[in-house]
Formats: structure tokens, C-alpha cells, sequence
């Protein structure tokens, strides 16, 4: 179990330290590019679980991207899936023993609210051109200007810690109960396999919301209006 | 008491006092939501979307007190140095 919040550096390169969340990162997406590889390799027309698992999801992801973003789903499913498994298979790594998320380290879930505060702007410009979105910020009245960019900035912050602060704590609870009371934190651990699934839908659903905002008309703040 | 023992009680308190507010919320949106789909089933996908996005915006007040609890129990605060 680690100390607190403090990531161990595994080795060296040089200067530059890697961290236990780079090679997990690295090993997680080993493994989710050679799962993608084998999924990829023998689609059937009569689907297996797996394929059917995925598919699934994808047409899920289809649903609700239609629904939030009220476009049509190819232009964004690349982003919105790639959170998602990524986040997911982050998240329920921590059951192996030994391994640790990587979605546990405040660096993770900053690199990847960053990602979202860059690609919202992106699509919000490439579907109503710059003035376009750039006049979003003004409504609904010029005097929202400043409320609208705090609140840009405030919800990438809260996207990052919610995440890292929920798998962490999830962590850190079952290191402490491990302590204290052995075998009865595998309970606590049933319910960080829940908050990992909801975290990661929640990270998702919320990145399809704010680009959602950016692309249609209306305020990029605007949320949840459907 | 010297600087880590006023660090770790205040962090405790963080915590539990900035848990009751989000506590509250969260009961009272599941309430709110649960009524809505009794009332029309059909709307249950959409309301459940929307339950999980305000449950998320909701919470990350509590979690902002965790965090700043335990920025004054890991010692990243200049006081602690």
C-alpha cells in the first residue's frame, strides 16, 4: 500500500522520473491496444460475448452522444470511447493485487481534463466557426463574461479532482481497512468497483455535456438543458 | 499542540463538516429523482443521466474538502514544513 498520496518512482531515465502510474499507464494500454487488436481481427457477422459486449457499449456511447450533443455520433465517438475504456480499465486495475490505478495520481486526471478543456473549444470551433464561439461567452448577457470563462476553468479543475479524488480515497480506505480489519475490506473494495464504473461514465457523460454546450447555440456553460 | 496535531484535527473536522452539506443534496436529488420516475417510467434513462451528472456536480464539493483535508495531513502545505 502506498504512503499517502505520494506516487513511488520506479526508475530512472536521465533526469526524468517514472512514476508507477507510467508504467501502469503503459501496461494498460499494452493491453487495451492488443485486446483492441484481437477484438478487431475476428469480427463475425454472429457475434461472440466479447464482441457483443463491445458492440453494446458502442451503440450506448451512439445513444448518448445523439442525445447530449445532438449530432451525429462518428465525428465524437472516437473521444467519448476513448475516456471511457481508458478510465474504466484505469479504474479496475486497482483489484489486481500489487497494481495500482493510474487514475489515483492528481497527473492522470489533470492530463485528461486537459484533453477535454482543449477538445471542447476545438469542436465548438469547427462547428460554428471562431466568432461563433467565441460569442457563446456572451450570452446570455455580455455581463456573463467572466462568469462563463471562471466557469470553463472551475469545471476542468472539478473533472480532475473528482475523479482522482474519488479513486484515491477508495484506495486509501481499503489500505486503512486492510490495517485494521483484513479480510473484510474485500467489502469496501466491492464498492470502489462501483464508484470506478460510475466515475468513468460520469467523466464521460460530463465531457459529452460541455462539448454539447461548445457546439450547439447557447452559452458554453449551459448544461443539462435536454 | 504543535502545528500536526491542529493539522490532523482540523482535517478530520474538514471533512465531516464539509461531508453534511453534499450528504443532504445527494439524498434529496436521489429523492427528487426517484419520485420522477415513479411518476413517468418511460423518462427513467433520461432522468438517470441526469441524476449522475448533478450527483457528480453535487459531490465535488465533499470532494473538495477531502482534498483539502488531505493536503493538511500529507504535509503539502508550507505550514507543515
Amino acid at each position: 500500500m502506498s504512503q499517502g498520496i505520494e506516487i513511488p518512482v520506479i526508475f530512472n531515465v536521465g533526469q526524468v522520473e517514472v512514476t508507477r502510474t507510467v508504467v501502469t499507464t503503459w501496461g494498460l494500454m499494452a493491453g487495451l491496444g492488443i485486446a483492441a487488436w484481437l477484438i478487431k481481427r475476428r469480427l463475425k457477422p454472429t457475434p461472440g460475448p466479447f464482441q457483443m459486449a463491445v458492440e453494446a457499449m458502442m451503440t450506448y456511447l451512439d445513444e448518448q452522444i445523439r442525445d447530449i450533443v445532438g449530432r451525429e455520433p462518428p465525428r465524437y465517438l472516437p473521444l467519448a470511447a476513448t475516456l471511457f475504456i481508458f478510465i474504466l480499465a484505469a479504474n479496475l486495475i486497482s483489484l489486481l493485487p500489487v497494481v495500482e490505478s493510474p487514475t489515483a495520481d492528481p497527473a492522470t486526471t489533470s492530463a485528461l481534463a486537459l484533453i477535454v478543456f482543449f477538445v471542447v473549444p476545438f469542436y465548438g470551433i469547427s462547428e460554428r466557426g471562431f466568432g461563433g464561439y467565441l460569442r457563446g461567452y456572451l450570452k446570455p448577457a455580455w455581463i456573463m463574461l467572466p462568469f462563463n470563462l471562471i466557469g470553463e476553468l472551475s469545471r476542468t479543475l472539478a473533472l480532475s479532482v473528482r475523479l482522482f479524488g474519488n479513486m484515491m480515497s477508495g484506495q486509501l480506505v481499503v489500505g486503512v481497512l486492510i490495517s485494521l480489519a483484513g479480510v473484510v475490506a474485500v467489502v469496501v473494495e466491492f464498492l470502489g468497483l462501483i464508484t470506478g464504473v460510475v466515475q468513468a461514465y460520469i467523466f464521460t457523460i460530463l465531457t459529452l455535456v460541455y462539448i454539447g454546450g461548445a457546439v450547439r447555440s447557447g452559452a458554453p456553460a449551459e448544461e443539462g438543458e435536454k | 499542540m504543535d502545528m500536526k496535531s491542529i493539522a490532523i484535527i482540523v482535517a478530520g473536522a474538514t471533512i465531516a463538516i464539509g461531508s453534511i452539506g453534499p450528504a443532504l443534496a445527494q439524498g434529496r436529488a436521489v429523492a427528487a429523482a426517484l419520485d420522477a420516475i415513479a411518476r413517468q417510467p418511460d423518462s427513467a434513462s433520461l432522468l438517470s443521466r441526469t441524476l449522475f451528472v448533478g450527483l457528480a456536480m453535487v459531490e465535488s464539493t465533499a470532494i473538495y474538502c477531502l482534498v483539502v483535508s488531505l493536503i493538511l495531513l500529507f504535509g503539502a502545505s508550507p505550514l507543515m514544513k
